[in-house]
């Protein structure tokens, strides 16, 4: 994996959804940012304020109304596999084994089965799910999903990994393994990433940088520079700095919710 | 985690209870059914034969109105139904699944098909039966015809149905590993409507059976509609109860044997059921 790929750009972004009878729906306005490439960007709002479309946009899967969108200078036009997306809901097939599942993307763009399987084994091994390549989706407790959609992604050597509220839906024992996991997995890889959460406590751990959003219409309100050392344990979450840091990014947060709160 | 191999907490003793159930249910209903013809004083139930009478008629090795599991005669009726409704089953398997796929995966036949669909369910398969016989060269094709056309519906809906509950996710998930349209057909849209499509099936051999059954009272020389209609004429009462016992029979046989294939198919499914229990 190459670690200077996956720079994404996007410039004034802008979406509004109109449904029928409705009044239309700014979701994102004048949204701008600059990930930069091997590093674990993390988006952080609040629910509703427009995260999960900006992971569809830079899936591919919708088109800003304005602005601009780029990986390493390309426009984005469409999904692809150099921009892989794991969202919240399990995106396994239910039909089909670990293995199979794992393999989809190499095989569907015509590799061969045996150098699939291989690195297959390689992944789910390294994710601890060895034992259960033959088992299906619903055999797996909720982790080891994730897990095994890692490796789904990871298989197709993205450029960029979009992570859309992963971990939600996880109970707190399984979430913060998840979260120890995926560090582990960025920090050896330097993988690029877009992680996009609700929770500062997760935001903290994970990030290099965070990208604080508004309230919908969406936009980047405030970049905190997350420069806890890695490799990170949970035990920095007792630090100085962290506190530190959270104190920035609540007063950032409650700023942001102005008026509307104090009714 | 490694606990995938335990069955369902209630599973244990399910059963035999069930099987006692069962039992109990049939027992209870011949019963019931000798009481009303045999002691009730109502002339409607006096007319019918009793249990009693039904099963020496079908177990005698000479009958008294020529059909019982001794004669050649029984075993001719029942390989007529049998081989009309497998035909129109198959057929209906044949052109409904592969419309029901397509109809739920692409919109434009789904336009194309939908509304005419639509139109042409509600009417009942005795409807057809005129049109049917002035359509075919012979009365054979067309009670396969009025058969197939339930069963028919019964699968392209199931199907269709099926392929629309695939959650959009899986298939963009396909999409943006670089998978095909073929690759997405085999390995998206088919399996992922797979339950769907047999529980479809299932509906479809069960409707197969009845509208048959409605065909052959009509229009035919032989089969187990034929015979009912035939007893009903000549009041040779209890070879009505023998057809439709029969009926019942194959049609149960015929519908666990798709259940059959479809759990062997699809044991993804089943392990999730199990799961979910």
């Amino acid at each position: 994996m190459s670690s200077a790929q996956g720079a994404l750009l996007g410039t004034s972004l802008a979406k509004t959804y109109h449904v029928k009878d409705q009044p239309p729906v700014e979701v994102l306005k004048d949204c701008s940012f600059e990930f930069e490439p091997a590093m674990l960007n993390v988006v952080m709002g609040t629910s509703g304020c427009g995260k999960s479309t900006l992971a569809h946009m830079l899936a591919g899967y919708v088109r800003p109304d304005q602005g601009t969108l780029t990986i390493d200078g390309e426009p984005i036009t469409d999904s692809g596999p150099d921009r892989l997306v794991v969202f919240q809901e399990t995106a396994l097939w239910p039909w089909m084994t670990v293995e199979e599942n794992v393999v989809f993307g190499p095989l569907s763009r015509g590799g061969s089965r045996s150098k699939a399987v291989a690195a297959s084994n390689n992944l789910l091994q390294r994710f601890g799910l060895g034992e259960f390549k033959d088992k299906y989706p619903g055999q797996l407790s909720g982790g080891m999903m994730r897990r095994a959609e890692l490796a789904q992604a990871l298989i197709n050597s993205p450029k960029v990994m979009i992570l859309d509220e992963p971990f939600r839906g996880l109970d707190v024992m399984t979430r913060e393994l998840m979260q120890e996991y995926y560090l582990k997995l960025f920090e050896d890889t330097r993988l690029s990433t877009v992680f996009i959460t609700a929770e500062l406590e997760e935001a903290l751990f994970l990030a290099d940088r965070i990208y604080l959003m508004s309230d919908a219409p969406g936009r980047i309100v405030k970049i905190i520079d997350v420069d806890l050392p890695r490799p990170r344990e949970i035990s920095c979450t007792a630090t100085k700095r962290y506190a530190e840091l959270e104190q920035e990014a609540l007063a950032a947060l409650y700023a942001g919710q102005g008026e509307e709160d104090q009714l | 985690m490694t606990d995938t191999n335990l069955p369902a907490p209630h599973a244990a003793n399910l059963p035999i209870e069930k099987y006692v159930l069962a039992v109990t249910g049939l027992v209870g209903f011949v019963v019931l059914w000798y009481a009303s013809v045999k002691w009730l004083p109502i002339d409607a139930f006096n007319r019918l034969p009793d249990p009693l009478a039904v099963i020496v008629e079908w177990t005698s090795p000479d009958p008294d109105y020529g059909i019982s599991i001794f004669t050649a005669d029984y075993y001719t009726h029942i390989f007529y139904s049998t081989y009309r409704a497998l035909s129109a089953f198959v057929l209906a398997v044949v052109l409904g699944v592969p419309l029901g796929i397509f109809m739920g995966w692409k919109k434009s036949v789904h336009n194309y098909a939908y509304s005419l669909l639509g139109l042409l369910r509600p009417v009942p398969p005795l409807a057809w039966v005129p049109i049917a016989i002035l359509l075919f060269p012979g009365v054979e094709l067309a009670v396969i015809f009025v058969t197939f056309l339930v069963a028919f519906f019964a699968t392209t809906m199931n199907t269709l149905v099926g392929v629309k509950a695939i959650p959009e996710d899986y298939f963009r998930a396909a999409a943006c590993f670089g998978a095909s349209d073929r690759d997405i057909l085999r390995d998206i849209v088919i399996p992922g409507a797979m339950p769907s499509i047999f529980t479809g099936l299932q509906i479809a051999m069960g409707a197969a059976w009845f509208s048959l059954a409605a065909g052959e009272m009509i229009a035919a020389q032989y089969g187990l509609g034929f015979i009912i209609w035939e007893a009903y004429n000549l009041i040779q009462y209890p070879t009505i109860v023998i057809g439709m016992a029969t009926l019942g029979l194959v049609g149960y046989v015929s519908s666990m044997l798709v259940r059959w294939v479809g759990k062997r198919l699809m044991v993804w499914h089943e392990q999730k059921l199990g799961m979910a229990g």
